[in-house]
């Protein structure tokens, strides 16, 4: 086996999509943008020469539109993949979402499956501007019917891709822009990553820090520098947030006794909200201090470089969140 | 109506038209009684009246091919081949309906006739036509999809995205607008930039119709057109058939608010059923005799829908979570 082989992590989903396609005939791929161009980030390039335009489509802005084809062609046999450029830009289909991709399982009782995917690149911190800066991550947590799918290496990302195209459910998988040149480790071999299994990606005995997305980078970065004062920090990634790996959470803040939870997203209702609150029921008796939450502030998102810095996670902030626990 | 056109309707099928109109009428009759007696969980919305164009439609599409629908379900529901007994238990919530209990009124579907799925969001079925139709192209499977809303959501972005992409795609979806002339309460006077919903086909570069909604021989043939052209590949056109409905917005609104009375009494005269039935019966297409067993045979259907519905249980908890995944 060449473990050894470090790709990006545009390349990885590129090669996660093209294995699919290969793999299943009834697998397209429609969004704006992916298949002339190759997608906005190149994630999909080559895939229209090697699959053609009926497979691989550009579509018009509509994405209320296309999110809504692709969920009536996901109930009558296809496994389509459906890009949206940025999350900011699926509330523009969030009624097919919510309503109909997240639910027609349920509301026919069974007789429709909706093997969905959608992917979107998160730009959060990029400068663009609040309406092209959110995940909106906790929306799609918080509509049940929907998996939803946070990698943060290259590894993860094909893994999980493929988990995420065969899966009969509907699955909203969230890219982070920044990390497609992030190079890692991906296996030659054909593999897949199961949803509902987190990744330590970091062993430590003093504190469990929670992280998705690029601020699992963040987080080792911060376990890198704690390291130096004496604390060993856990690094746990999630990877899937529905369904969550409860137990590896909660095993490793039995054994750590404090944890630090960072969040992409507005610290309200939010991912890391749920991940405490699991957290305070589940392993209170655990905790040697507060549950400590370090997202982003509850404001859009500014485009001075500066005000960004201060909005955002990062990793002196998540220092400074896990001193506070010594 | 275009130039040659097929003329030719056999008296089987016009009977047959009859038949399936009285079936809607009778069910939704049955359903409005359902809610009168307190038996139906949330609203109920009728399509007496409109029944011309759900049934219409339906007797030119196989069993194979797709049907989406709205708010107002029950007719396309019935006319695509719904069982009466799986909708009525349906519509009351119990286990033994086609959707276990989870659907109700709003949200039928019975993939096996091709009844994919109703959606009450206004405007958001088009779409999932749109999408059904992608499948149909791409699988082979030669399916027309025809998808049913109203003049309220010929005025909601989806409807116009759906129809955009079906046309760039050339897919084959039958886009029928039953335009009852209001959606709630509001007139299509004072919601839509046109008087025919139809002439909005021509933006999307593909045929439309305007077509009396009531006449049932008129909108069989326009689906005619419109089916057929759909099979051969030919792409996608917008039906708008002008009906009214006869009961308010929902069961129990007495829809007077913002209807006068004598525009509803007006509109009553050109019941499509009755239109039908004197049309059959001057032609001594059908006698008066033949016609009236069709009545009691739908009766008698109608009848063991309901002791179905009302003799089946509600879903138990251990339906609960089921199917969220
Ligand atoms: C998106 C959306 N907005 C509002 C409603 C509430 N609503 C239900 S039916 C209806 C009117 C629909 O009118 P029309 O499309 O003409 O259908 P009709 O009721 O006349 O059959 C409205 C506003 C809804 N269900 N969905
Ligand atoms: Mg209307």
């Amino acid at each position: 086996m060449s473990t050894q082989r470090e790709i990006n992590m545009a390349e990885a989903l590129n090669e996660a999509m093209r294995e699919e396609m290969r793999r299943d005939p009834t697998v397209i791929l429609m969004g704006e943008d992916v298949g002339v161009l190759g997608g906005v980030y190149g994630v999909s390039k080559g895939l229209l020469d090697e699959f053609g335009p009926e497979r691989v489509r550009d579509t018009p802005i509509s994405e209320d539109g296309f999110v809504g084809a692709g969920i009536g062609a996901a109930i009558t046999g296809l496994n389509p993949i459906v890009e949206i450029m940025y999350p900011d830009f699926l509330p523009c289909a969030m009624n097919q979402i919510t309503n109909h991709m997240a639910k027609l399982r349920y509301m026919t009782g069974g007789q429709l499956t909706v093997p969905l995917t959608i992917r979107s690149a998160i730009i959060q911190g990029r400068g663009s501007g609040a309406d092209h800066a959110q995940t909106l991550i906790p929306w799609f947590v918080q509509t049940p019917g929907l998996k939803v799918v946070v990698p943060s290496t290259p590894y993860d990302a094909k893994g999980l891709l493929k988990t995420a195209i065969r899966d009969k459910a509907p699955v909203m998988f969230f890219e982070t822009a920044k990390l497609y040149l992030n190079k890692g480790p991906v296996p030659e071999d054909e593999y897949l990553i199961p949803f509902g299994k987190a990744d330590i990606k970091r062993e430590g005995t003093d504190l469990t820090i929670v992280a998705i997305c690029n601020l699992v980078l963040e987080a080792l970065e911060a376990a890198k520098e704690l390291e130096k004062e004496g604390i060993k920090a856990e690094v746990v990634d999630p990877r899937t947030l529905v369904p969550l790996d409860k137990e590896t959470i909660i095993n490793s803040v039995k054994k750590t006794n404090r944890i630090v939870v960072v969040d992409n997203n507005p610290s309200a209702c939010g991912v890391a909200a749920e991940i405490a609150a699991i957290v305070a029921e589940e392993a209170f008796d655990y905790l040697d201090g507060p549950i400590m939450r370090v997202a982003t502030l509850q404001i859009p998102e500014p485009v001075a470089p500066p005000l960004i810095k201060l909005m955002l996670p990062n990793k002196e902030k998540i220092i400074t969140a896990a001193k506070k626990l010594f | 109506m275009e130039k040659g056109l097929h003329n030719e309707i056999s008296n089987e099928k016009l009977v047959s038209l009859y038949r399936e109109m009285v079936r809607v009428r009778l069910f939704d009759d049955k359903m409005g009684e359902f809610y009168a007696r307190g038996l139906c969980p949330g609203t109920l919305h009728l399509s007496t009246g409109q029944e011309a164009v759900a049934v219409g439609v339906c007797a030119n599409l196989t069993k194979e091919d797709l049907v989406t629908s709205t708010h107002r379900a029950h007719a396309h529901t019935v006319a695509k081949g719904t069982p009466m007994n799986v909708t009525a238990a349906e519509i009351l919530g119990k286990v033994t309906g086609c959707c276990r209990g989870r659907g109700g009124t709003m949200h039928l579907s019975w993939p096996e006739v091709g009844m994919l799925y109703s959606s009450s969001i206004v405007g958001a079925g088009a779409p999932l036509a749109v999408g059904a139709a992608l499948s149909a192209t791409l699988r082979k499977t030669n399916q027309v999809i025809a998808s049913f809303f109203g003049d309220g959501a010929a005025n909601t972005g989806g409807f116009h995205e759906s129809l955009n992409l079906a046309s760039i795609w050339k897919l084959p979806v039958v886009f029928v607008c039953e335009n009852n002339l209001y959606a709630i309460s509001v007139s299509v006077k004072r919601s839509t930039s046109v008087k025919d919903i139809a002439v909005r086909a021509k933006a999307y570069n593909m045929p439309g119709f305007a077509i009396d909604g009531n006449d049932v021989i008129e909108v069989y043939k326009t689906a005619r057109i419109a089916v057929e052209r759909a099979r051969k590949g030919e792409g996608p056109t917008l039906i708008e058939a002008k009906t009214y409905r006869h009961h308010g917005h929902y069961y129990g609104d007495p829809g007077t608010a913002y209807r006068t009375k004598e525009e509803v009494e007006e509109w009553k005269k050109g019941d499509p059923i009755v239109r039908h039935r004197k049309y059959l019966l001057e032609r001594t297409i059908a006698s008066e005799e033949q016609l009236n067993n069709i009545d009691k045979e739908v009766e008698e259907e109608v009848a063991e829908a309901e002791k179905f519905a009302i003799d089946s249980e509600f879903p138990g908890p251990e339906e609960l979570e089921r199917f969220v995944f």
